[in-house]
């Protein structure tokens, strides 16, 4: 059942009041406040992480009944898990007696969870199990209001779980909308149209969270923010068309592009860059450990077919990027995890291919063996760039009387941003249209009254 | 010996056996009947060991990398178990030309994260010194505390690092360096140094 909440969190609506959110975020540019203010941070958590369908996980880290993983939706303390009937949840990882947080373990599996402070235990549907020494208490724990709350919508879109408190919001397909095309088209290409999670690349910086949201489709910064990475990968290339060089020389005239997909998402679509062929994303490879021994290996065994089978370790040349904290590029799954108003977790989740109809002819573990070095690329060489000037951002943003964060590249120039009769607004690669637009939608959401929502077994 | 491939142009050595290699040789290693009590011994290690941070401190790459074997593979693991590198991501995992790669990088003078560098001490701890199985192969243990300035503030990696050195003629190197930070699990602010 539905809990409506007795004092809405966070001073919501006098913060909302305090702000002229029109005069935060203008047509070419946002304030200086919207990624340094505690109490614009605060807002955020719940009207956007809590309004919004949040990612939280991939099906893979729960594979069997009682699996667990503990997450946040925001700052709150989930543990996500599939019950012991299968189903999936997103528990608060809160004991309803004292507020202490049920389980402290990254996963693992449990029928129930018991409360470490005072022993009180629960059933992985929420459900409280026992209470010790029951005769000390005169209240009715039949009472729903002592099962542990839980996010009232829970759903997945092909084994990606997202989750949201607010029980206006749409569905999960609905609120996708057209950014679902993409994400198919990602899974499409690995065998069975799956992927299971296989550890990641953990990394942290002193920032707004939005810096990192508002890179994840920038065009403009590849060439400079990741210049060391770009000559070290071509360093030694025949043609030094390795890694992001589409990038190099007039990206704009690229056939890559930008799109704006509606509700905070979009989408860079940098394929057309490249020769479309069995094997041409592998020629695009930067070196990695193992790739000549592998290729030539996968080459003696499967002929012409190895290509598209290396293919499956390249990097899929796009940024699919879903409104708040989900992010599809390369191979990876990244999540962004706000952590306060100036620190923020970027998680590289790698993914394996799993080849459950055998159509690989038995290259799943080599391949995955060559995936997994091609993963760690990035976020040694490449994002680690990204979040120091993320970080020189958050510092520079210390000018007070220095207001103004520009995101006009492309505005007003006529042709140059389309808006096609789906509503999907295109541009070139290395334009801030997509950042001005998902901007609009975060104030929009900032300026909203969301009723926010948990759900207890009845 | 004469390679084949030229470890730094192409890699060929990374390959299912030396994965298995990996796994089984830093699995159940640190047995107290392996332990080799030499003093003499046991400070050749240390003394190695101890050159390594000097010459990582002091950011002399080309010497550093000279103590390694021409095949060789850095491995920071992303879990405290280790794991099987095929199958999981690891914090780093580098070849030799991966670490020639990193080493470059670092040195273009646009890798951002280490633009200003970081200045590191290293301190090594409790070093002890293991049999496997062959004479011509050594397993080391030891624990790091690396302290690290850059920008803002002065922070700790802490964590151990198990050595595999192999015997090369008179001396030895390290085949394998496998470094295990206690957090490395946890998100990690700007890893951009070689621990």
């Amino acid at each position: 059942m539905l809990e409506r909440l007795n004092a809405p969190p966070a001073r919501a609506e006098s913060i909302a009041e305090r702000y002229d959110w029109d005069g935060l975020v203008q047509e070419d540019r946002v304030h200086r406040l919207i990624y340094t203010d505690p109490a614009i941070f605060e807002l955020e958590m719940t009207h956007i992480f809590g309004a919004v369908w949040v990612y939280l996980g991939h099906e893979s880290q729960i594979p069997n009944n009682d699996d667990f993983i503990t997450v946040r939706l925001g700052l709150r303390p989930i543990i996500l898990l599939r019950d012991s009937n299968g189903k999936i949840r997103a528990l608060f990882n809160r004991c309803t007696h004292r507020g202490t947080t049920l389980c402290r373990k990254d996963r693992g599996s449990a029928r129930f969870f018991q409360c470490p402070y005072h022993g009180w235990s629960f059933l992985n549907t929420g459900k409280l199990r026992a209470v010790p020494w029951p005769d000390g208490y005169a209240c009715d724990f039949k009472d729903a209001k002592y099962n542990v709350a839980q996010v009232p919508r829970v759903e997945s879109y092909r084994g990606f779980i997202f989750a949201t408190l607010n029980p206006a919001a749409p569905a999960l397909l609905e609120y996708l909308g057209a950014i679902a095309k993409p994400i198919d088209e990602w899974l499409d290409r690995q065998p069975g149209g799956k992927i299971a999670v296989c550890e990641a690349n953990r990394l942290r910086y002193k920032g707004n969270w939005k810096l990192a949201y508002d890179n994840s489709g920038d065009g403009y910064h590849v060439v400079f923010s990741h210049r060391s990475l770009l000559e070290m990968e071509n360093r030694q290339a025949d043609v030094a068309n390795k890694g992001m060089s589409y990038y190099k020389g007039s990206p704009d005239n690229a056939p890559m592009y930008m799109a704006y997909m509606g509700h905070g998402h979009h989408f860079k679509d940098k394929r057309p860059a490249i020769e479309k062929r069995p094997g041409g994303l592998w020629a695009v490879e930067g070196p990695h450990p193992g790739m000549e021994h592998y290729a030539q290996s996968l080459r003696q065994r499967f002929g012409t077919k190895a290509e598209e089978i290396l293919d499956l370790a390249s990097s899929e040349p796009v940024n699919i990027n879903v409104f708040p904290n989900f992010s599809l590029l390369g191979n990876h799954i990244q999540v962004f995890e706000p952590i306060s108003v100036a620190e923020t977790n970027v998680t590289w989740y790698g993914t394996a291919v799993v080849d459950e109809e055998g159509v690989l002819g038995g290259a799943v573990e080599e391949i995955n063996a060559l995936r997994m070095r091609t993963q760690e690329q990035f976020p040694n060489f490449g994002e680690v760039d990204d979040l120091a000037n993320f970080e020189e951002i958050q510092r520079g943003l210390g000018c007070l009387e220095d207001e103004w964060v520009y995101m006009h590249r492309g505005l007003g120039i006529p042709g140059r941003v389309r808006t096609g009769e789906d509503g999907i607004i295109t541009a070139p690669a290395t334009d801030e249209a997509f950042m001005r637009e998902y901007i609009k939608e975060w104030k929009r959401l900032m300026k909203a009254s969301p009723n926010l929502a948990v759900q207890r077994e009845p | 010996m004469q390679l084949k491939h030229d470890p730094s142009v192409s890699s060929y050595y990374v390959n299912d056996a030396l994965y298995q290699e990996l796994v089984d040789s830093f699995s159940d290693w640190q047995r107290d009947e392996l332990a080799i009590e030499d003093a003499s011994e046991r400070d050749l290690f240390r003394r190695l060991i101890e050159r390594e941070a000097r010459l990582l401190d002091q950011l002399r790459f080309d010497e550093w990398l000279a103590m390694y074997a021409p095949e060789f593979i850095y491995w920071v693991p992303g879990t405290p178990e280790a794991g099987d590198p095929r199958r999981e991501i690891a914090v780093s995992f580098d070849d030799r030309r991966r670490m020639e790669d990193r080493i470059y990088r670092l040195r273009t003078g646009y890798a951002w994260s280490q633009a200003p560098k970081s200045r590191t001490v290293r301190m090594i701890s409790n070093v002890e010194v293991f049999a496997a199985g062959q004479s011509a192969i050594r397993m080391v243990r030891s624990n790091y505390l690396v302290g690290e300035f850059r920008v803002d503030g002065t922070r700790f990696l802490s964590g151990w690092c198990g050595h595999r050195f192999v015997r090369a003629g008179e001396t030895w190197q390290i085949r394998v360096r496998q470094v295990n930070l206690i957090d490395c699990d946890q998100n990690l602010r700007n890893p951009s140094i070689i621990i």
